[in-house]
């Protein structure tokens, strides 16, 4: 197996936030936390892009190399996870990511910053695999259970993918061919689906 | 006075030895995740801890429910 890897596909997103439901969700993310949101770009104006993002598991991942206290691994499937009874919610992370997935949660009357929470690929953290103590730090771990990510899995356009690299960049790729065609001025229905709608 | 004084060098000296460490040890071992969580939300059809099936299992989640091209004409 390849490393685990995620893909939006700008030409289907429909900014439904329909991923960062389903994260929330599934995980019990607090109020205050995104794990995932949808970033829009020219929003209102024909031709706007949506795109999903989240941690995107980063094969060197600056969040791991500046860690002061090395709370971050890499699992044997490519997903950066981190331990929750290491981190110091220093916030070092969050300048480092390029896609700002660090989140603080807010706790306390003064607002004092908590641990760091960031997506797991579903792959919940350090403790036993479907554990209540990896449930109530990480949330579910679906991967575990021989799922993909929940926000990928409840994509309603399948723009968003999830899973092996090598199976992803394959879906992917057989979706650009289909399209025939190429470059930014084209969009809609049938760029994103490779027909055009009937009636 | 000297006694005193004597008292409370031995303290000093000792204050160290109360330090706890304050190095750590990095993030704790994490399980693979084809061991699975021994609990029956899982997969149907996966034999928990098989590696090569767990794989073939998130293959064809992806395949069939990723990628619509192998469901329509």
């Amino acid at each position: 197996m390849a490393r685990m890897k995620f893909i939006c596909d700008a030409e289907r997103c429909i900014e439904c936030n329909g991923c960062v439901t389903a994260c929330k969700s599934e995980h019990e993310v607090p109020w205050g936390v995104n794990r995932r949101r949808v970033v829009t770009l020219n929003d209102g104006v024909a031709g706007e892009r949506s795109i999903s993002v989240a941690c995107m598991h980063c094969s060197d991942a600056p969040c791991m190399a500046v860690c002061p206290v090395n709370c971050f691994y890499r699992t044997d499937e490519g997903v950066v996870l981190h331990d929750k009874d290491v981190c110091i919610g220093c916030g070092y992370c969050s300048y480092a990511c390029p896609f700002g997935a660090p989140q603080f949660p807010a706790k306390g009357t003064f607002g004092v910053r908590g641990k760091m929470d960031k997506c797991t690929f579903c792959a919940g953290g350090p403790e036993a695999n479907g554990s209540q103590a990896e449930f109530e730090k990480y949330g579910r771990n679906r991967l575990a259970e021989g799922k993909l990510p929940a926000c990928a899995e409840m994509c309603a356009t399948k723009a968003l993918i999830a899973g092996d690299g090598d199976v992803v960049a394959d879906i992917f790729r057989n979706r650009v061919m289909t399209r025939q065609k190429k470059g930014a001025e084209v969009w809609g229905w049938g760029t994103a689906y490779g027909v055009a709608p009937k009636g | 006075m000297k006694k005193l004084i004597m008292t409370c060098a031995a303290v000093a000296a000792l204050a160290a030895c109360g330090e706890k460490p304050q190095t750590t040890t990095g993030a704790g071992k994490d399980m693979p995740a084809y061991t699975g969580t021994g609990k029956a939300y899982a997969v149907a059809g996966w034999k928990q801890g098989d590696k090569a099936d767990w794989e073939a299992k998130l293959k064809a989640r992806n395949i069939y429910g990723q990628n619509e091209y192998v469901r329509t004409d």
